[in-house]
């Protein structure tokens, strides 16, 4: 029973009696199986990481009324391996002139800020990385780290479509994390804790329900984040050939691919814990984490599969549009949102649930509502400027 | 020594290298990529002080923001990324003698502190450090004027970047 309880502890607690058995002090025993903890979990997610690959190249193709890879395998799932063992063996070229150091650093800086994500987030109640207080903080932290190695990409492979790239990408990832830091703060007000645990706990009622314009902001900056079509214009293929990362050949090219691929399956993860109840489902979790670990992988499999709904269906967004969405509508639409959050919080919080649910429930829908009326307006006033006036006749058959 | 104590020694070894190396380096863009590396032991240190939040914000502030501010702006003006010239003026043992001045300063204020060789005492069990930051900077007894002062500063100062950018005669900035 206290296997199914919690497996982790039982584990660690097993190899330290087992090496301090062998005469190593207790602390860097302790030290030896953190260690080896970090080292199951990263090589969980690389495995995993290969099998996103033949995910999103199924999905696209199904998207596409395509079939995908099929050759290799069943439902071509050793596609992804004969993938691997092309990058490894492909030449490894360094531009000429490039800054070698810089060069090869960047892949692992962007992998490395997509691995460290996962130090915070909690597979079940008594597993993850660290419980740390500003958890929200964080994400938003290892996305700079993220930023820095694009520029650093960018930068270093001495060719100016792959610097051209890096400032694009960059400029919509330091822009989007604005809305981004706005709607992390809304799971913060509602569970009144940055802490991941302590938001999934407060998660009684799912937080989609309470704020779905929150949920949606969320995902909206994700996507900039992540670099995903339609903000992709760091990548834009047809001008840029493929933005930042044009340089690199082989494995480097595969960090890069795989920590994007990797990135999105994270965020995913990350919406479904603060929006949809993390690893709850039912009381499931409180059974055995070998429940709560599917749950939460499943919820994030559904976001990471929403993401590429949205990148496979939706057109690239010129760059000077999607900063002004940004700045003009996103970014004041989500502090106003945290602001009509948090009152509407602090007045009905001691209420009852339904009513509190409601009430969060009904501001939201009215913003929204608000929202759209006003888009509404301001692209008739632009269409006037434009057309003229619209005919009467045309308005009272309904056009 | 205690685990604590060498990654610290490790720790500032790295961020005073990293440091010395932003001023000394030739190339622009590695002087920025340095004080990276700088900021980034700043923020280790803040972590291993307990200051979660502070280590936090430094990463997103100082590495998400201002380094990444200061690669554009070395980009954006830069046609040659290498300084040329020399790395020192003529008053540069002023400087030295300031900064070794400024160092012994702090070493002698700090030689006779008690502070300097007892162990900070544990946190309490379940002690919130980012609630009692927040309580703090909104309670009237604690910041909340400074909090704001600072909030208005900065308002000013955006408003400010956004008049000086912005150019009357070309009037409609949507064209």
């Amino acid at each position: 029973m206290d296997f199914l309880k919690d497996p982790l502890k039982l584990a660690a607690d097993w190899l330290i009696g087992l090496m301090t058995g062998w005469g190593m002090p207790e602390g860097v025993a302790a030290g030896v199986a953190a260690f080896l903890g970090i080292f199951v979990l990263i090589a969980i997610l690389m495995v995993i990481d290969i099998f996103l690959v033949w995910l999103e190249r199924k999905v696209v193709a199904r998207f596409q009324d395509r079939i995908g890879p099929n050759r290799l395998g069943p439902f071509g799932l050793i596609q992804p391996f004969a993938d691997i063992i092309k990058l490894l063996i492909k030449e490894d070229i360094t531009p000429a002139n490039a800054d070698k150091v810089v060069y090869n650093l960047a892949p692992m800086l962007s992998m490395m800020s997509v691995l460290i994500l996962w130090a915070i987030i909690p597979l079940a109640p008594s597993m993850l990385g660290v419980d740390l207080n500003v958890a929200a903080l964080y994400i938003i932290a290892t996305g700079a780290i993220g930023t820095l190695s694009i520029i650093m990409a960018g930068w270093s492979s001495n060719n100016k479509f792959a610097l051209l790239g890096a400032f694009r990408q960059v400029a919509v990832m330091v822009s989007f994390e604005i809305p981004m830091v706005a709607s992390l703060l809304i799971p913060t007000v509602l569970a009144g804790s940055m802490g991941m645990n302590a938001i999934i706990e407060k998660q009684d009622i799912w937080f989609f329900i309470l704020s779905p314009l929150g949920a949606l902001i969320f995902l909206i900056a994700a996507i900039a984040e992540l670099g995903r079509a339609p903000f992709d214009m760091g990548e834009a293929e047809s001008e840029l050939i493929s933005g930042y990362n044009v340089e690199y050949s082989g494995m480097k090219f595969g960090m890069f691919y795989a920590g994007e691929l990797l990135h999105a399956f994270t965020f995913g993860g990350f919406w479904g814990i603060l929006f949809f109840g993390g690893y709850r489902f039912f009381g499931l979790e409180q059974v055995s984490p070998f429940l709560s670990i599917p749950i939460l992988l499943f919820k994030a499999v559904i976001g990471y599969w929403i993401i590429m709904w949205v990148k496979y269906t939706m057109m690239r967004i010129r760059i000077d549009h999607m900063l002004a969405f940004n700045w003009k509508f996103l970014t004041p639409l989500s502090f106003a949102l945290l602001i009509v959050t948090a009152l509407v919080h602090a007045l009905a919080k001691d209420a009852a649930l339904w009513v509190y649910g409601l009430s969060m429930f009904l501001s939201n829908l009215v913003l929204g509502w608000i929202v759209v009326e006003f888009l509404r307006r301001y692209s008739r006033a632009e269409r006037e400027k434009v057309e003229g006036p619209a005919r009467p006749a045309m308005e009272a058959a309904g056009h | 020594m205690t685990t604590a104590q060498i990654i610290f020694l490790v720790v500032a070894a790295v961020t005073l290298v990293s440091a010395f190396m932003v001023v000394t380096t030739r190339n622009l863009i590695h002087a920025a990529l340095w004080l990276v590396a700088t900021l980034f032991g700043v923020a280790v240190t803040y972590a291993l002080l307990n200051a979660n939040f502070l280590a936090v914000v430094q990463v997103v502030v100082y590495i998400g923001a201002i380094a990444i501010l200061f690669i554009f702006a070395v980009m954006l003006t830069r046609k040659e990324m290498r300084d040329q010239g020399p790395q020192l003026n003529s008053a540069w043992w002023i400087s030295a003698l300031l900064a070794v001045l400024t160092f012994g300063g702090l070493v002698g204020m700090l030689w006779g502190w008690k502070g300097m060789d007892t162990l900070a005492s544990e946190m309490p069990v379940g002690f919130d450090s980012v609630s009692a930051l927040g309580d703090a900077l909104i309670s009237p007894n604690a910041f909340v004027l400074p909090f704001e002062v600072a909030s208005v500063l900065l308002l000013a100062a955006l408003v400010g970047a956004v008049y000086v950018a912005f150019n009357p005669r070309s009037g409609d900035s949507r064209k």
